[in-house]
This record gives C-alpha cells, structure tokens and sequence, in this order.
C-alpha cells in the first residue's frame, strides 16, 4: 500500500540550494521540512568535487566539495528538517507526487514545494558529435563520481572539451586518478574562467589550450584513440590522440519535473520563470539554484536556496504578497539568459539583489543597456568583464525605473 | 569431445531464434559468436519495428516470413514480456508522385495478405499526426505497424535456448570451417566445435562464411543507417511511426515513438565497405537534421539523447537467401534485411523446415522450460520501480540507480546474474535501460560500473 510523507514544505533536491534552503526553513520558522534526494547521500554536485574552493561567500570558508557536502547535511539535519535519501520523485503532474524509494512508493504532500534539482551538463550525444561509440567518453559529472565516490579509475591521456570553470574542476580529478590532461579544447577564443584561476591552471597542469577550435569526431573502436578538432575560423582539422575525452559545461537544468508539472520554462535558462521571490508560475511551488541559474558557483547556490527560504516562510504564514502582475526581463545576444526573468518594482529584489546572467561571447569592458518599450531605462558599464562559461552579475537596480504597466524589459550589451 | 548435432554461427536475433527452436527439439545445439553477448551486431541498432509486411515484393520469401514472423513474434512478446505496442504507422506522401502511388502500395499490402491499409486526405493525416511539418499531401494508414524492443528478443530467445540446453560459445571468432564426411570442424579462436550440422547466421559476415563452404553466391554490402534518438519529453509530440513512401533508394527516413518514451529519426542509408564502421557521421546528422525539420520541427526544441549507427547486411538478391546444403550438412540464412527482427522467429520455422526436408529427425524434447519472463524494460508498462509489491519483497527494486531511465539496483543485479548474463555495460544497458537517458551516465554511469566490477569479483 502506497503510504504517505506530509510535510509543510517538500524540497525536492538535496544538493546546496535544497540542503540551505531546508536548513534555513527548519531552523527559523516552525514548518516540516522534508528534504527528498535521490542518490545515496545528499550534498549535490560538492560531493564529488574533491578540490577547494566551496563555501566562500555562504560560509566564509575556503574548504573542498566533500566537505562543504557534509557540512550542509550536518546543517540541514542538526536544524531538524527530515533528509530522505535514496528517494526519487518519479511522477508529479503539479498535484500528485509520487516518489520511490527501498522502503517502497510513497505519495508526497506538501503546502510549499521547492524545486532545486540543479543542472546537468549536456552530454556528448546532445552536442551533436558525431564519431564512433567507444569507452572513455564521459562528462565530468560522470569523471567525478568515477574517481572521487567509487575510487575507480579513468584512461592515462584525456582530452578536456570546455573551457568553464568545471573543465579546470575535471582537469583537477584527471590529474589525481593519474591522467594526464593533454588538450583543453574550447570553440572560444580563450578559455572562460576566472583569469586567475585559469593561469593558475596553466602553470600547474600545463595542458595544451587549444581555443578557437570545436570537436568534429571521437575516435577509436573499444576506446577512445582520439578526438578530430577544426579550427573554426580556418577549417584546418587534427586529430588530438588521447584514451580519455571529459565533455565539461554547456549546462541544461534538470527541469524534468518542473515540466511534468506544466510549470512555465525561462526560454533562456530552460528552468522554471521565476519571479525575484523564486516563485515559479504555479502557487507554492518555489525553485532554486542551478536549476534556475545552470550554473552558478555552489555558494551562490545556497544562498539562493536561503532567499527562496524566506519566501517560503512568508507563503506559509499566509503573508500576503503583491498582487501584482511582473515583467518579462529578456536578455538580447550576447546573452543567452538572464534570471530572475520576471521583474515589479512593487516585488523584493532577488538573492544577493543580481541579477544572473550567461553571455556567449567575452565582453571585456561590459555596458549594460536596459531598455523598455523602445526607451533606454540605464546605461550601467561594470567593472568586470563578461565571459562565456561563467555567470555574468549584473546589479538588480539597473531596471529601477521600469514602468511596471510597459512591457518586457530587455537587457543588452 | 562433444560434436553438437547443430551449431550456429551468429548470436544477432535470426540465430538465437534458429538456437531457441531447435534447442526445444530433441537436439543438441551450439551457438557461436565473436561478440561477448547476443545480439550485440547488427541486431541492436535497428529501426525497432514490428512490420506487418504490408510493402514487402509479393511472393517472395521475405513477405511469406515477416507476415508470419510478425504473429509469432507478436505472441512469443506477450508470453516473455518483450516491449511491443501496436502504435500502427502513418505513410506520408510529399510529392504528387508519392501521393500517386499510395494506392498501388496498398494494393501490395492486400497481394502481401494485409488488408488494413486506409488512404488517408491530408487532413486526416494531420489529424492522426498534428505534430507533421507542413506540406503533406495525403498518406496511408497501416493500423497494425508496431513498435518494439530491438533488444530483448535476441535475450529471451538465446535465454529459453540455454535453458534448454544449448551450448552459448560467445567470444569465439570463426577463423575457419573443415567439412568432413561425418561431422564439421568449427575452428574459432577458443577452439574446435565439432558439429554434425553447420547453420550459417552470421549477418554481415554470412558472405564470408558462405565462401568458406565453397559457394560465391552472394555478397554483403553494409549499408549503415544512422539515428537521432530524441528526450523522453518529446514523447507527446508522437504516438505513431510516421513512414516516408518508399523509393528505389530503400524505405527511407522515418520518426517513430521508441517503446522507452523516446522519439526516434532515421535512418540514413549509406552503402560502405568497412563492416565495422558504426561510427555516425557530420554527413549523416546534416541529413538527419534537413530531414527532421521537415517532417517534425519542434523535434529540435528538445534535446538529443543518443545517436547510433547500424549496419544492415545488405545483399545484391532482391529476398532472403536461405538454403540447405544436404551433402555438407549446412544451411545458409543470409540476405536477412532490417526486417529480420520481425521475420526471426518465422526464419526459424523456415530452417527446421528445410533440415527436415533433408533427413534431420525434429522430434520434440522431452521436457522443455517455459519461454522466460523478460525483464520489464518498456516505458507504457509497469516497471519495477512503480510495484509497490516487487519493492516490499525485495528493497533493491526501490533503489533507484539510474535516474533518468528508473533503473533499480536490483534490476542491474539481475541483468548480471540472468542465464544470459550481461558482461559490460552495453549489456546492462540492453537488459535495463541503464545510461541510456538523457544525462548519458553522468549520474549513474560510475555506479553501474561498481555493479559490473562487483559481479565479475563474485563470478571469480
């Protein structure tokens, strides 16, 4: 017989914006937090990221992936919420919610869902190379679970396809299962994170940067031999040799359920439109960190999942909310989204009062034009550059000033 | 040293069916593959379709074999649980020369013994499939096409043979063939098997062996067909195979629901010499890309799960060519098209026709197994992880592994402990669905891996 988990608030994800959120519901306000997770244990992405640079800005500490993990479980237990893991939520048409688990199925009921089950990066089939089908072709998502959760090991020679900040991540767990990382291929013209980072990167694992160039083919029968790469502005093709080829970013949230539930996609993010309080188009149910922002940083995450808390809270106290209709703010190339994609001067500003943005092409000195109705609301240069492969933040009052009975607002550069 | 009364070389879905129903016989049987699993060539890269048959030539072998193959089929996937949905099939003609020949194609159907086939007006075509790209002119309707697993019949068929019986040689490449007056000499590259019977189902390969016996009748031409298999959330765009009119050039791109919840584009068809080369190609995605948006553009609004090539065994004889050679003790079942897979099960009637015309005795075994219960791998029917009764008996069906397929810990344990165990992970992903979603192991890919490792420590 199908029983039932009830809860005033079901998170569903238990990676760092759903182990904040739980912990910030359960340790301020009165409600049942239930946290649903589906692998063996919760802490998301930072489980199997086992190098530093977790916690800066929601813990004020510079600590590794596994365990920043752990702390955020400690956190989200120690204040009471109820974390199930090994339990995945296997149907929800925005009512029914049915999940599986060892102990058998289970009906959910819950007055606030929070959706926060994060992103995945595309795997090579959904980029469209072509090739053959050998072993060795993995996406770091996979390279870590390998190497870090089920100590195995990988190939000797790889070839890392992406130039974000997770490449580096991948480039990092290469060198510790003993692979040497012999390309870092990017179709852009510089690889796309940090610029410290990345020339700490460089001098410590003195990987070949090949920028400017796509992959055409994977090679090799059983394994990987090799990977085939053009040069996109020349046509001019090689073949890298490698036994190992790690697919890393290009980043699509996993918003299965949230379309199973008929929630409204951003056309950007390809996540759930939320408004700045993470509320998505159906009532009471939230979203939160990547799933909304694929990616960001796990401590922008989290303290994603923390705001979307509070609005949470003030739902169940039955605290009335703006009635108001938002709207749409639209990103023009060179960005690809921008989030929150729903704006009312009447409404709070978002987590950390940015807005999050992707852009698809470098902008070193980057000026933020907002425009509504044809007008220019802002003109706004920042002081950071706009780089593919990382989010760009732009401050949230750059749309004060919107007529909030205009039209959409669109952003560009 | 035994010598089998039969053996048969080639593990794809036309020799396991040839093992399962002369394993039932009062026979002793080999089979014999290169490949570590069965239907590991050709036979898991196809277009997975039922075909009743209905544009096959009349008369010939093939048309006889698929319409039959197609019933028997059928009832053997309701017996074993071998996903199959009678999902029926829409031709659309573009051109006004295809819309011209809807009416003799469905006069085929009737000379092929199918007599279902309805035209349809392009309304009525868009009605059947709203989500088809502008432009169609009109169709015709085949309500009893199906769709089904590519994979599972090659398993339950070799399954229910081992059970009876049969001897499995898997990894064993044939390197060569001794015709003595008793008995044959297989030689492989893990020995001898000797055999009194000799049946050849080797695929793309077949051309090869057949030589080996002395003949040059035929040659395989791999023709490689590449896929676009699209997310499960395309599923409601499609719930019928959408046919092209066929033409000189072969039957064409199709897009069809998968029996996973997928939705399938191909495939293309290019004559190759390399029978090895399953690689896709640039060539073949810009095709399948240019072919996809006219037939259903917001396919392209959902991501690509997997793409996949196959190699059709493509032979210059317009019909299946299956032959017993009574003085070397040998049949040939080769020229075995895409529609093998429908047709398997009736070749296999075929060929204890064709030894018994020749003097072999078929008599019954005495006991024989029940054919087996598969497992449940298919998107519209109950799945381990949704039984309630399954996961209190036995907590591992509620352990889910595989996320975006909902692929349990115990499912994976059974792939690796079933009579015809998988050996890596392409068998597990055959016998489960494992890795084969749309996150493409980025979950679960180490943790079915860990499975794998485990169950070979035990087996050691």
């Amino acid at each position: 017989m199908t029983t039932t988990i009830s809860a005033d608030v079901a998170i569903i994800g238990g990676g760092p914006a759903g182990l904040t959120a739980a912990a910030d519901l359960a340790s301020r306000t009165r409600a049942r937090v239930v946290v649903l997770e589906r692998e063996q244990e919760a802490g998301g992405i930072p489980r199997h990221s086992d190098h530093l640079g977790y916690g800066i800005r929601d813990k004020r500490r510079f600590t590794t992936g596994p365990r920043y993990a752990r702390r955020l479980v400690d956190e989200a237990l120690a204040a009471g919420a109820d974390l199930r893991t090994e339990t995945m939520v296997t149907s929800w048409d925005g009512t029914d919610m049915l999940v599986t688990s060892p102990e058998g199925r289970a009906r959910v009921e819950a007055t606030a869902i929070v959706l926060a089950t994060g992103a995945r990066e595309r795997p090579r089939p959904a980029r469209m190379i072509p090739g053959s089908r050998p072993a060795g072709v993995l996406t770091t998502g996979e390279l870590q679970n390998t190497v870090h959760l089920h100590h195995r090991t990988v190939g000797s020679r790889a070839v890392v396809v992406g130039g974000e900040l997770v490449s580096w991540s991948a480039v990092m767990t290469l060198k510790e299962a003993g692979c040497r990382t012999e390309a870092l291929v990017t179709s852009h013209a510089a690889p796309e994170s940090y610029a410290v980072f990345n020339l700490g990167g460089r001098v410590m694992f003195r990987p070949r940067l090949v920028t400017g160039h796509r992959v055409v083919q994977v090679l090799g029968r059983r394994r990987v031999e090799g990977v085939e790469v053009e040069d996109i502005a020349t046509g001019r093709r090689e073949v890298l040799p490698c036994d190992t080829v790690v697919f890393t970013g290009d980043w699509i949230p996993d918003h299965e359920l949230a379309r199973s539930a008929g929630i409204a996609l951003d056309r950007g993010t390809r996540g759930p439109l939320v408004d700045p309080l993470g509320r998505t188009g159906r009532e009471g149910v939230f979203a939160a960190g990547n799933l909304v922002h694929p990616v960001d940083t796990a401590d922008v995450a989290a303290l994603g999942g923390q705001h979307v808390a509070r609005s949470v809270a003030r739902f169940l106290d039955g605290e009335p909310m703006p009635h108001v209709a938002p709207l749409r703010v639209v990103g023009d190339a060179p960005f690809a989204w921008v989030t929150p994609g729903l704006f009312h001067p009447r409404l709070p500003a978002p987590a950390r009062s940015r807005l999050e943005t992707w852009v698809t092409e470098f902008v070193r000195v980057p000026r933020v034009t907002v425009r509504q109705d044809g007008r220019v609301l802002t003109r706004r240069a920042l002081p950071w550059p706009a780089s593919p492969g990382r989010v760009f933040r732009v401050p949230w009052n750059v749309l004060d000033g919107a007529d909030p009975n205009g039209g959409p607002i669109h952003l560009s550069l | 040293m035994t010598t089998y009364d039969i053996t048969i070389i080639g593990a794809g879905v036309v020799g396991t069916a040839i093992a399962r129903a002369l394993s039932r016989r009062d026979l002793s049987v080999a089979l014999v593959d290169s490949a570590d699993d069965v239907g590991e060539g050709t036979s898991k890269a196809n277009t997975a379709i039922l075909h009743t048959g209905f544009d096959a030539k009349p008369g010939t072998l093939e048309s006889r074999l698929v319409s039959r193959g197609y019933a028997l089929l059928s009832d053997y996937a309701a017996q074993t649980g071998i996903p199959l949905e009678r999902t029926g099939a829409v031709l659309v003609a573009w051109t006004e020369e295809e819309l011209g020949n809807l009416p003799g194609l469905r006069d085929r159907a009737i000379e092929n013994g199918y007599d279902r086939c309805e035209l349809l007006t392009a309304e009525e075509v868009y009605t059947a499939v709203p989500s088809l790209g502008p432009g169609a002119l009109g169709g015709l309707a085949v309500p009893d096409e199906s769709i089904i697993c590519p994979w599972t019949p090659s398993i339950a068929y070799a399954t229910e043979a081992v059970e009876n019986g049969a001897a499995l040689l898997l990894g064993r490449e044939v390197c060569g063939i001794e015709v003595g007056p008793e008995e044959t000499v297989v030689r492989t590259t893990a020995g001898d098997v000797h055999t009194r019977w000799l049946i050849n189902a080797a695929g793309l390969g077949a051309d090869v062996l057949d030589r080996e016996l002395g003949y040059d009748r035929f040659t395989v031409t791999p023709r490689r067909g590449e896929l676009l298999v699209f997310d499960k959330l395309a599923s409601s765009m499609l719930d019928k195979i959408v046919l092209p009119v066929p033409s000189k050039l072969g039957k064409g791109v199709l897009v069809s629901p998968t029996v996973y919840g997928n939705i399938m584009l191909g495939p293309t068809a290019q004559d190759l010499d390399d029978k090895t080369a399953t690689q896709t190609s640039e060539s073949g995605f810009e095709f399948l890309l240019s072919k996809g948006e006219r037939l259903m553009p917001q396919l392209f609004d959902e991501e690509v799960t997997t793409a996949y090539a196959g190699l059709r065994a493509a032979v210059d004889h317009g019909d299946y060519l299956i032959d017993a050679d009574a003085a070397q003790r040998y049949v040939l079942v080769g020229g075995i098209r895409s529609t093998g897979l429908t047709s398997s099960m009736a070749i296999a009637e075929h060929v204890e026709d064709l030894l018994r015309d020749a003097g072999v005795a078929l008599e019954p075994r005495a006991q024989v197994a029940e054919p087996p219960r598969m497992p449940m791998i298919g998107e519209r029917f109950t799945r381990p992880y949704q039984r309630e009764d399954l996961i209190a008996a036995d907590p591992e069906y509620g352990r889910i592994v595989c996320f975006c397929e909902r692929v349990t810990a115990g499912e994976i344990r059974d792939a690796l402990t079933s009579t015809v165990p998988a050996v890596d992970r392409g068998g597990v992903s055959r016998r489960t669905r494992a890795t084969n979603g749309r996150c493409q192991a980025f979950y679960c890919g180490a943790a079915v891996d860990s499975c794998i490792a485990a169950a070979r420590e035990e087996s050691r």
